[in-house]
């Protein structure tokens, strides 16, 4: 019992936060901008990266200079929209799927450009787990990636529903049409969509790296991950996109517990194909997800 | 001066040409209703005046202004609010959102005026935190309306608010429309039923293929029996084909 919550819940949990805060972004991009964003991935290794070389040069914790990678990874992700997307408005979905598609290589291969393919630790050495109740075995950065992603999701709750902006946000995803005619400034909208977007996966990619380690393709592997737990959410469904990235990230941990006998369950090295089982299993049967989202 | 005048437009989509030259005026405080048989081009009017197609010829002015190809985010800002016949709320969004979306627009405080709208319709005060999907049909369009008067319009388009409603509810939204010109908004509709429309109407239009065929006031149109024979007596016909046009 107190195996499966140190190793597998625990675990869980700080995967499923971060493929949260990943989902949040793809599933606002995807409900307003109408197109599944696969540069999403790249937003995330970038704001690990920006992350990186703050700590380098301030030596502080990665949470400290999070908020400024946040903010550095906003800057390039508005830019890219100005350049690449914006053009693209007036298309149809499938140029901007294209487009991003080819803004996920190009990002990638800048990354690799500027800081090489090598894989770097974000905070060196080893840390001792916590020990509560003399059973409890929490490590202190499991902690942080979890309180973070707690805020940072509160705050995306509050956003959208007591700001003008983020009411906004909303109105859109349901009816951009509508939006249009009601008024309402949809560049305006866009702009904080991309804000939010990037924010939260250079957050998502950040406490990754803080986990893990930092690599250039940390964000390619989230993608599908994160896409799970979009559509496991419903599309353009935010409360959606954290219940599903919780879901999978759960899933994927607990997929490898010994459920029955003493061998893993599923061999850790196919958890991936869990989050890829279940985006399946959704499309077949509940395309909507479990918010009702959208369906293309 | 009229509140909007639509001056010989010409226009449609693509190379599609629906409007051959149509000219409709809508004077302060009045209710100007649009019929006509299926395809005539009676949304298209309306749509014409909220810069939803490129028109090729003629001018629509809004209180002397031109406003011709003016796209529609202009449009709004200059107080024409336009109510489409379908997807005409934000169904995710509680009443009160829908209402507080409507006054987007506006810098100033809108609470007075939220308070008015729930003076004009009672029931959305009632159901304000609820979301505006789970509504019935004649409260969306409430919604609706609600959600674009909060900007205090000097003119309301509504395209065909009673489609697809059943008779009880049609009865209700004419009642909200009169409502709503009691208040002294100027409006202008497109109806496919013509008869109950034309009798709250100050003025009428009837449009075929796309130009005018007659022209005056609620009561004249009524009793006009080519007008009669043409649309009002094959209503029921018409009916059947609802939400086309």
């Amino acid at each position: 019992m107190t195996d499966l919550i140190n190793f597998y819940l625990i675990p869980g949990l700080v995967l499923g936060s971060i493929y949260a805060l990943g989902a949040i972004g793809l599933t606002l991009t995807f409900g307003i901008l109408r197109f599944a964003n696969f540069a999403h991935g790249e937003t995330m290794t970038l704001g690990a990266y920006f992350a990186w070389s703050l700590v380098q040069l301030t030596g502080w914790h990665p949470i400290a200079v999070l908020p400024v990678a946040m903010g550095l990874t906003v800057l390039v992700v508005l830019g890219i929209d100005r350049g690449f997307y914006k053009p693209f408005r007036a298309s149809p979905t499938i140029m901007l799927v294209i487009a991003s598609f080819g803004m996920m290589l190009m990002v990638r291969s800048v990354v690799q450009f500027i800081w090489g393919v090598q894989v770097k630790a974000m905070v060196p050495g080893i840390q001792m787990p916590l020990v509560l109740f003399d059973w409890l075995r929490i490590s202190p950065k499991h902690i942080m990636i979890i309180a973070a992603a707690l805020v940072l999701m509160f705050s995306v709750h509050y956003l959208l529903t007591y700001t003008r902006i983020g009411k906004a946000m909303r109105a859109m995803s349901d009816s951009p049409e509508l939006a249009r005619l009601t008024g309402i400034d949809t560049e305006a909208v866009i702009r904080a969509t991309w804000i939010i977007g990037a924010a939260l996966a250079a957050a998502a990619g950040v406490l990754l790296a803080l986990d893990t380690h930092v690599q250039t393709m940390m964000g390619f592997k989230l993608l599908l991950p994160v896409f799970a737990a979009t559509i496991l959410g419903g599309i353009g469904r935010p409360y959606g996109a954290v219940a599903g990235g919780l879901v999978i990230g759960l899933a994927e941990e607990l997929s490898s517990y010994p459920w029955i006998g003493t061998e893993p369950l599923l061999n850790p090295g196919y958890k991936a194909g869990v989050a890829f089982a279940i985006m399946v299993a959704m499309l077949i049967w509940r395309p909507s997800g479990l918010f009702r989202g959208k369906v293309y | 001066m009229p509140t909007l005048e639509l001056r010989d437009v010409v226009g449609g989509y693509g190379d599609t040409q629906i409007l051959h030259g149509v000219s409709i005026t809508v004077d302060p405080g009045e209710i100007v209703v649009i019929i006509g048989p299926n395809g005539a081009g009676k949304s298209t009017a309306i749509k014409a005046v909220f810069g939803l197609l490129k028109l090729t010829g003629g001018q629509v002015f809004l209180d002397g202004e031109d406003i011709t190809n003016m796209p529609p985010e202009q449009v709004v800002r200059h107080g024409v609010c336009y109510v489409p016949q379908t997807a005409n709320i934000f169904p995710s969004l509680s009443v009160e959102e829908n209402l507080e979306m409507g006054a987007f627009v506006r810098d100033d405080d809108f609470t007075p005026r939220l308070n008015e709208i729930y003076d004009l319709f009672p029931p959305l005060k009632e159901k304000r935190r609820q979301t505006a999907g789970t509504l019935s049909g004649g409260q969306r369009q409430m919604v609706a309306m609600g959600k674009a008067l909060m900007l205090e319009p000097r003119i309301l388009l509504l395209d065909e608010p009673t489609a697809g409603l059943s008779p009880k509810f049609r009865g209700e939204i004419f009642s909200i429309v009169k409502t709503v010109h009691a208040a002294g908004i100027p409006i202008l509709m497109v109806e496919q039923n013509a008869k109950q429309a034309l009798k709250i109407a100050d003025r009428g239009y009837v449009l075929v293929d796309g130009r005018n065929k007659f022209t005056g006031t609620g009561r004249e149109l009524l009793d006009d029996p080519d007008v009669a024979s043409m649309f009002l007596g094959g209503e029921a016909k018409d009916r059947a084909g609802d939400g086309t046009a």
